[in-house]
């Protein structure tokens, strides 16, 4: 599949598919090492994105898709992760403002604003047990991709699977950021539930661009 | 709801103050919305600007947010504090009940955060001789407790001259409050600007009138 606006609206409602089979993993995973709302809070704000997403115009292009996912995951997920995912979507929305059909540079240039934007947003650095985690292995993959001349398909799959190796490493991790820095020690040995979240969205995007 | 609670403590001291309570969920739980946010930024904002005091994790993360979606002359006008929720939510309101600017109105919640709210620092070195002082003993049986102190700071600020007590900016209501002053302990109400004297008699007088309490 081309990465236009079809593509875009096919990868959020495979995420909101995602979420809503790994809310329970999420919550689990949150209730280690935070507050345990971390799947509800998606599902519920992926629910809220797939139920309107029909309502965009027929001539919405990608950024206009993800600048809508941007708005809505705000006003629904709550929390942290609602102001951080939002933000991603919507800087990277803006990277790519007018592009009808992501390119390897645009989708690139748009996996780099969204990290960008929760890196401004979260104030976390790699390492710090948080989204960055899986998002700039992702970013660097893709990077890497890229100038290697694979194809946009490639270029997300390197990001995907960079994302989930990123989240795997988060569970040695001590956490310096949000609730879980709050544990110290007892943060080590569980995997960040942020970066578990970002690695399926990632996921679902390749998954989502190699189907025809 | 803690911001709703601020907000009813806050007005007993600013009544006239434009304040809106922002806190909790779209569903009335513990946490943040986006929606009530930016909401509570249009409704506070009569074009004279906005302080936007947030306390921990989400409530942080939305009004930055928030802030990203605003017109950009809209954002211009808007502040996020850092400071301790109440204590400068409180000095906030009352820097805005008395008509202070944007920036002395973010000053005020920000001598909450434990920084000297004077506006110079050289002054604080070498105070300048008192040229008017008096002492009064208070009377009244909690001293200068927050709301006595919210209204000998709005007195204050109701005069161009600057005058001091015990040595703290009288106009600062965290200043003031800062001296714990209880019945029994004198004030020291001193103006070193030769237009002094109204504000330091009709300051002394305020304190001795016992603020209408036993």
């Amino acid at each position: 599949m081309n990465l236009n606006a079809t593509w875009a609206k096919a990868w959020i409602r495979s995420s909101a598919q995602v979420m809503s089979e790994h809310r329970v993993e999420l919550i689990d995973l949150d209730r280690e090492i935070g507050d345990g709302d971390h799947g509800e809070n998606m599902d519920r704000g992926f629910q809220a994105v797939l139920h309107k997403l029909d309502d965009l115009p027929p001539e919405a292009g990608p950024g206009d898709v993800f600048k809508f996912v941007a708005t809505t995951l705000i006003s629904t997920v709550g929390g942290a992760a609602g102001p951080l995912y939002g933000t991603a979507f919507l800087k990277g929305a803006v990277a790519i403002s007018g592009t009808i059909e992501l390119d390897g540079p645009a989708l690139v240039a748009f996996l780099r604003a969204a990290r960008d934007g929760i890196v401004l947003r979260g104030k976390a650095e790699s390492g710090d047990k948080t989204m960055v985690d899986a998002w700039t292995p992702a970013v660097d993959a893709a990077e890497a991709a890229l100038a290697g001349g694979a194809d946009d398909r490639a270029i997300l799959s390197a990001a995907a699977d960079a994302a989930e190796a990123g989240a795997l490493a988060t569970e040695p991790l001590i956490a310096r950021k949000g609730r879980a820095s709050y544990l110290g020690e007892r943060a080590i040995g569980h995997r960040d539930p942020g970066a578990q979240s970002s690695a399926l969205l990632l996921r679902a995007a390749a998954a989502t661009a190699t189907t025809a | 709801m803690i911001a709703e609670g601020l907000v009813d403590l806050a007005r007993q001291m600013a009544p006239h103050a434009r304040m809106i309570a922002a806190g909790g969920t779209d569903d009335g739980q513990i946490g943040t919305s986006f929606a009530k946010v930016v909401g509570g930024i249009e409704q506070a904002d009569l074009g004279e600007g906005v302080v936007l005091l947030c306390d921990l994790g989400s409530a942080i993360l939305t009004s930055e947010t928030a802030l990203d979606f605003l017109d950009d002359d809209v954002r211009s006008r808007v502040r996020i504090v850092d400071a301790p929720l109440v204590e400068g939510g409180v000095a906030a309101a009352v820097a805005a009940e008395v008509g202070g600017d944007l920036e002395s109105v973010v000053r005020a919640a920000r001598s909450a955060a434990g920084a000297e709210p004077a506006p110079s620092t050289n002054a604080a070195e070498s105070p300048p001789p008192s040229l008017v002082t008096r002492t009064v003993t208070l009377v009244n049986k909690d001293g200068l407790h927050a709301r006595p102190a919210a209204d000998f700071a709005k007195l204050a600020s109701t005069f161009t001259a600057r005058v001091t007590v015990n040595g703290k900016d009288a106009s600062s209501l965290l200043a003031v409050m800062s001296l714990g002053l209880t019945r029994g302990m004198t004030a020291q109400i001193s103006s070193a600007d030769p237009d002094g004297a109204a504000a330091v008699a009709a300051l002394g007088d305020l304190l001795e009138s016992g603020f209408g309490e036993e």
